[in-house]
This record gives C-alpha cells, structure tokens and sequence, in this order.
C-alpha cells in the first residue's frame, strides 16, 4: 500500500517536470516577443503619424500587451487563483476610478462642471521680445 | 512554533498565505504608481501644447533630445533579461536543480546592477545640463564650462561669478525637422561667454527645472527604489537566505517565487515608464 503511494507521487513530479519543461518554451517564446515589443516601441516613436495621439496611442497599446505577457505569463496570473483575481480586479477598479477622475477634471464641459468652461488662454511665457518701456 | 501555510494552500483562499500577502501588497503598488501616472497625464494634458522646448512650461518631445533614448531602451531590455533569469530560476527549483538556480539568481542580481548602473549615468548627465533663460525671454539648453553639477544661479550669484561660459546644445530637431545643417551644429559648440546679469534663471536638469523633469525624476526615482529593494531580497535569497533549500526545500521554492512576483512588477512599471517617459 505505501509502495503504491510512493510510486504515484512519483509520477506525478514526472508529470510537474515535463509540464515546467513546456512552459520553459513559453517562456523563451515570450522573452523574444518582448524584445521584439521594445524594438518595435522604439523604432515607430521616430515615425511621424501626423498626430501626437497616434504615437501615443500605438506606444501604449504596444506596452500593454507586453505588460499583458509578464503579467499573464511570468507571474502566472492565466492560472491563478482566484482570490488573485479579485485582489487585483478590487485594485483595478480603483485604478479606473484614479484615472477617470483625471480625465473628468481635464475635460470639465462634459461630465461634471455642467458647461462652465474655465480654458484660459495661454500667454507664451519666452521667445518674446522684451516690452518697451512705458512712457 | 511553526507558521502557518508557508506551502500548503489555505482551504479559503486556495492559496499559501505569502502569495495572497504579495498580491495585497502589489495591488497597493499599482495604486501608489497610479497615482503618479494620473498625475503625469494631467502635467502633460495641463502643458501648453503651443509652446516648444526649451520654452519653460513647455512639454518636450523626445526629438528633443531631453532623454538618452538608447540607454532607456537597453535599461529595458535589461529588465526584461532578469525577468525571464528570475522565472527560469524558480523553474530551476521546481526541477530541483539548485545548481542553476545559482546562476541564473546571480545573473537577475547583475542584471539588476547594471540597470542601476545605466540610471545614474543617465542622472549624473541630467546634473551637469544646464536650462537658461535671459532676460529678454530667450530659453536655451547646454553645458557649462568647465563641467559643474547642481548649479543654480543663486549659487553663481552668491559666489559672485559675474559671467560664464557656455556651451548652447545643437538647436533641436523638433518635429524632425531641424536634424540637416551640420555646419550650424558646429557653431553651436563653441562656448559663448553670457553675463550673470543677463541671466533671469539658470538651473541644472533636476526636478526643480520643470514640470516634465519633476514627474521623470519622480516616477524614475522610486522605480530605481523598487530595483534596489527587489535586488537587495534576490541577493538574500541567492546565498544567505538559500540555506533553507537544505531544511524547507518548498517553502524556499514559494519564497523566491514570490519575490520574483515583485519582481516582475518592477519590469512591468518599467515597461510603461519608458516610452511615457522617454518616447512620447
């Protein structure tokens, strides 16, 4: 009976092994596409779009699906736990909130703020030539 | 007296308590650096749009030259190196091959060094670059000479130097317009004596220069905290803190699982830092 215990315990840790050696793949997989992430970060901030915001918006798209790999495959969260994911669902929705409050308080005609526009002109502060003096 | 689900899994929480502790406590980071994003969204939002470096309220573009995009790009490259060394180290546990989980340890610690190492070359630079503004308006950026760090120009004034010479850095290729002209590159190298007098603010590239250097450095700086932090529990884990592999080879195995989850999240906050920072 404890012969028989002992021979299925170690074919499980066979079975970890080989199940860790496969994910060695995946791993090395992921190191390459995200060196190919950097490369490409790079590379396309020195293309000009025409617009800053589609710069900004191709970056940041790039730098979540690299975090999307660290976080997914490196720190295992594709098969956590599920406490894990209510941990960070919690810590994301508060994150949302954070950002969205910015957003709101950037554009103070659309949500809150019921219209009053407060845009100030802007004054350039250099490169203007000095003010004579007043006479 | 013995603590508690150090590696078997909680029946509540389906998991051993140090992994639930590190997920609390990233999630506490992820708010800590959020907030530092929002902020960094609503400096930028708030930055005349109208205005071009050196202008002072002015967000620069990376064309500008401000960063060392090169240096920021193998940083990254470097991070993302240790993260795989920091998987492959605890995958070396799980295999129970204490052997490479030496090396690959020791190389995640390297990795972690020469990052810090590429950072404060990349500060000492900030240090001795120089933004001036005269009296009439005109902004300009360059070197002092001879090469001075953390200058001002109440430290000038209060050590009575009434005039100094300056090296004014290559007009820059804003909109990636202005990179032809050599000829006027050169000019720009030769160092022009300025008058205290004429000078109204003149400040070293610190986080008092300007909105955009006072986000960098702060968003950078704990960063570069988080790396020393991370480095300084992977060099416990890598000799003294590896005497438990003989007595608790597990709850070894889940101690630097979990500190390469932290880790990881160093990488991952990198991984948006450098191009918000240095590429957009």
């Amino acid at each position: 009976m404890a012969e028989h215990a002992h021979a299925d315990h170690s074919v499980g840790h066979d079975h970890e092994a080989e199940h860790i050696k496969a994910h060695v793949k995946v791993y090395l997989l992921i190191f390459g596409m995200l060196i190919l992430g950097t490369i490409v970060t790079v590379g396309i901030s020195y293309v000009d779009f025409g617009a800053a915001w589609i710069n900004i918006t191709i970056g940041l798209i790039i730098a979540s699906i690299k975090a999307t790999l660290v976080a997914g495959w490196f720190m295992h969260l594709i098969s956590e736990k599920r406490m894990v994911h209510a941990i960070l669902i919690v810590a994301g929705f508060f994150f949302a909130v954070l950002v969205a409050l910015c957003i709101w308080t950037m554009a103070p005609e659309s949500l809150i703020g019921g219209g009053k526009k407060q845009h100030t002109t802007s004054v350039p502060v250099v490169h203007e030539p000095a003010a004579a003096p007043a006479h | 007296m013995e603590i508690p689900y150090t590696t078997k899994p909680r029946p509540d929480t389906a998991l051993y308590n140090a992994k639930v502790g590190i997920w609390l406590f990233l999630a506490s980071e992820v708010m800590l650096f959020g907030a530092l994003f929002s902020s960094y969204i609503l400096l930028r939002v708030g930055a005349d749009p109208k205005l071009v470096w050196p202008a002072l309220a002015a967000w620069p573009h990376h064309s500008d030259g401000l960063l060392n995009v090169p240096m920021g790009a193998i940083n990254t490259l470097v991070l993302i190196v240790s993260s795989v060394t920091v998987v492959m180290a605890w995958v070396s546990l799980k295999l129970k091959d204490f052997n490479k989980f030496f090396i690959f340890q020791g190389v995640t610690i390297v990795c972690a060094m020469g990052f810090c190492a590429i950072k404060s070359f990349e500060y000492a630079a900030k240090f001795s670059h120089y933004h001036v503004v005269l009296n009439d308006g005109t902004a300009m950026t360059g070197h002092l000479e001879p090469k001075q760090y953390f200058t001002t120009d109440k430290k000038l004034r209060a050590a009575n130097v009434a005039e100094i010479e300056f090296v004014k850095d290559p007009a820059p290729g804003h909109g990636h317009a202005a990179a032809g002209s050599a000829a006027a590159a050169h000019d720009d190298h030769k160092p022009v004596k300025i008058k205290m007098a004429d000078v109204q603010r003149l400040t070293f590239w610190g986080p008092q220069q300007s909105t955009y250097f006072a986000i960098y450095f702060t968003m950078t700086g704990l960063h570069a905290l988080h790396v020393i932090g991370g480095a300084l529990v992977i060099a416990y884990l890598w000799i003294p803190g590896a005497r438990m592999w003989k007595t608790d080879p597990e709850r070894f195995t889940n101690r630097v699982k979990v500190c390469g989850l932290f880790w990881h999240f160093v990488d991952l906050v990198w991984i948006f830092l450098f191009p918000v920072l240095y590429l957009l």
